[in-house]
């Protein structure tokens, strides 16, 4: 059985991050680390493997720092990793990250497609859909309990309604929630032997996709301006002395909410 | 400009959050029209009419009874490639989500998500993002044609105008790949109470409750006002209450006059999930909560003394 699991380098959380006037693009000068819901994606991938047999391949698309989060998947346990990186291919939207992932992922032929529930920078939870669709395969979103056996993977999720159980035949390609597991730590030796792991690392030409369908060229979106929200107002805020019930009453009183 | 909206639907009617989008892409104007997919679901599509839709498209078909993406991708691409708009609208949900994500691969259009706004400006569309923490508004843009988007849940409210829909089936030819994924199972989680899309005051309760029972606390301030209760993600993680009341990212967008957290930290997940609320209250024993950096009346101390006393308060009040 041989599972891929798409994952992320993002700025990292702890500090500021910003979109870059200039490039409308955010910011990613600074320290990044692979993106904590795809922790949970990797983590899933190991478990399967250890129940199942097989192999884990780690597949990322990012600038060329994005190799620390690879190193990271590989030292929790993934056996080989694949990086796609190219300046042609930054400022890349969902259109033409997908035309460079699915070119990436295909060849690759694996059984199983993890995706973590959403990118930690740009909040989108929608590439497994486009990737999925691209590569003609079914898929299951949001999955918080997944299991595979006899060729097929089932996953059961939330929704707003409810809770569903989706089955599929493999190939497949899910993403998981981060409800799912409980990510492992690195140990030393996995830290140690990450480095000595198969990595490849190939440029979009290498993947035989044109220059002109990745990065802002290849995107059918584009960001206009960058503006302020729209002030709260200020807020208010008092110690409860045994008084805090009364103050709220009033407070929604004035505030005609109550 | 011409529309098309997809308009969900769930038991037998049409959710407000999609009804919610037709209405603002009738405000913005064109030819605006509404695509429902299903099974058995003809009736519902007429109902369209009223919230601002010349025009429903209909796919009536087995393939679509449940709610999977996939089949849904087929029978949008198939519409729109029939009658070429230029705008495609999805009120975001966990299914449309998945549809509008594929359907961007499958016509290689822009999709936008997690729009909070759509203006027209200089003669194109503008889509508005909040980003990075709802720190920065984005207004963002499409280079093709359609402009896919996702709307924020909640962002709008449907407006009733009145008006008919006429009603149009169209076939859809299935990919083999697109009914691969099948549903074995649905259950249906049931909330008591009004439910939270709806309430005009929601009180809501986090893990600073300490214990699944004190939900009454929560309840009880619920009742006395007359809204609906709320959880956060962790509580409901923990099989304190029901996904149904699960405001945030991963839940339900709530906008209600009046919001109070209670034991609730603030964090982004749950932050986008109720930001647009009328007017918050946090009650919270951590002074450093995030909730205090947004909320407009922040009330540092202990729930399990403030929230029974403001629930007699309130009670004393309306009575």
């Amino acid at each position: 059985m041989k599972i891929a699991v798409c994952i992320k380098h993002v700025p990292e959380g702890t500090t500021h991050r910003r979109i870059n006037p200039e490039t409308k693009r955010l910011d990613r000068s600074g320290e990044g680390a692979i993106n904590p819901f795809d922790t949970h994606a990797v983590e899933e991938a190991l478990r399967i493997r250890d129940a199942e047999s097989g192999e884990v391949l780690i597949v990322s698309m990012g600038p060329a720092a994005a190799q620390d989060s690879v190193r990271k998947a590989l030292a929790m346990g993934a056996d080989s990793a694949l990086l796609v990186t190219d300046d042609t291919a930054g400022g890349s939207d969902l259109v033409a990250t997908t035309n460079a992932l699915a070119a990436a992922l295909e060849p690759e032929n694996a059984d199983l497609i993890v995706f973590g529930q959403q990118a930690g920078d740009s909040d989108g939870a929608v590439l497994w859909a486009a990737v999925a669709d691209r590569l003609r395969r079914p898929m299951i979103s949001q999955v918080a309990e997944l299991t595979v056996s006899d060729g097929k993977v089932t996953g059961k999720r939330q929704t707003e309604f409810g809770y569903d159980t989706i089955e599929a035949p493999l190939p497949a390609i899910v993403a998981v929630s981060d409800a799912i597991n409980e990510p492992r730590y690195p140990s030393l030796k996995g830290i140690m032997g990450a480095r000595s792991k198969p990595q490849r690392t190939v440029t979009v030409s290498e993947l035989g996709v044109e220059a002109g369908s990745v990065g802002e060229a290849g995107s059918k979106t584009t960001v206009h301006a960058l503006n302020d929200p729209p002030p709260r107002g200020d807020t208010v805020k008092i110690e409860d002395d045994g008084g805090a019930p009364e103050k709220i009453v009033e407070y929604l009183a004035e505030k005609k909410v109550l | 400009m011409s529309t098309l909206v997809f308009l969900e639907h769930h038991e037998g009617e049409l959710l407000k959050p999609s009804l919610g989008v037709l209405s603002k892409a009738a405000d913005l104007g064109g030819d605006v029209a509404g695509v429902v997919l299903g099974s058995g679901v003809r009736e519902l599509a007429a109902g369209a009419g009223a919230y601002g839709a010349s025009k429903v498209y209909v796919a009536d078909k087995p393939e679509l009874e449940k709610p999977l993406p996939q089949p849904r991708v087929d029978a949008l691409a198939a519409l729109i490639g029939e009658q070429g708009f230029d705008t495609v609208l999805f009120a975001a949900t966990v299914l449309s989500a998945d549809v509008a994500a594929a359907l961007s691969a499958r016509l290689s259009a822009g999709l936008n998500w997690d729009l909070t706004d759509l203006v027209q400006q200089d003669g194109s569309l503008i889509g508005k993002r909040p980003a990075l923490g709802d720190s920065v508004l984005v207004d963002v843009g499409w280079t093709n044609e359609p402009r896919l988007a996702l709307i924020r849940s909640g962002t709008f409210d449907p407006k009733e105008t009145g008006g008919e829909a006429q009603v149009e089936e169209f076939d859809v030819q299935f990919e083999d790949f697109s009914l691969g994924a099948t549903m074995i199972e649905q259950a249906h989680a049931e909330s008591e109470g009004p439910s939270i899309e709806d309430a005009d005051v929601i009180v809501a309760g986090g893990r600073g409750l300490g214990s699944p029972e004190n939900f009454k606390l929560v309840e009880e301030l619920a009742q006395a006002l007359g809204g609906a209760v709320a959880a956060t993600r962790a509580v409901v993680d923990a099989g304190w209450y029901p996904y149904a009341t699960q405001v945030g990212q991963t839940g339900k967008t709530v906008s209600p006059k009046l919001y109070i957290a209670c034991g609730i930290s603030g964090a982004i997940q749950h932050k986008v999930g109720m930001q647009s609320s009328g007017v918050i209250v946090a009650i919270n024993k951590d002074p450093n909560a995030p909730i205090f950096e947004f909320c407009d009346l922040g009330v540092v101390g202990d729930l399990h003394e403030i929230v029974p006393k403001l629930t007699e308060l309130v009670r004393q009040r309306k009575s």
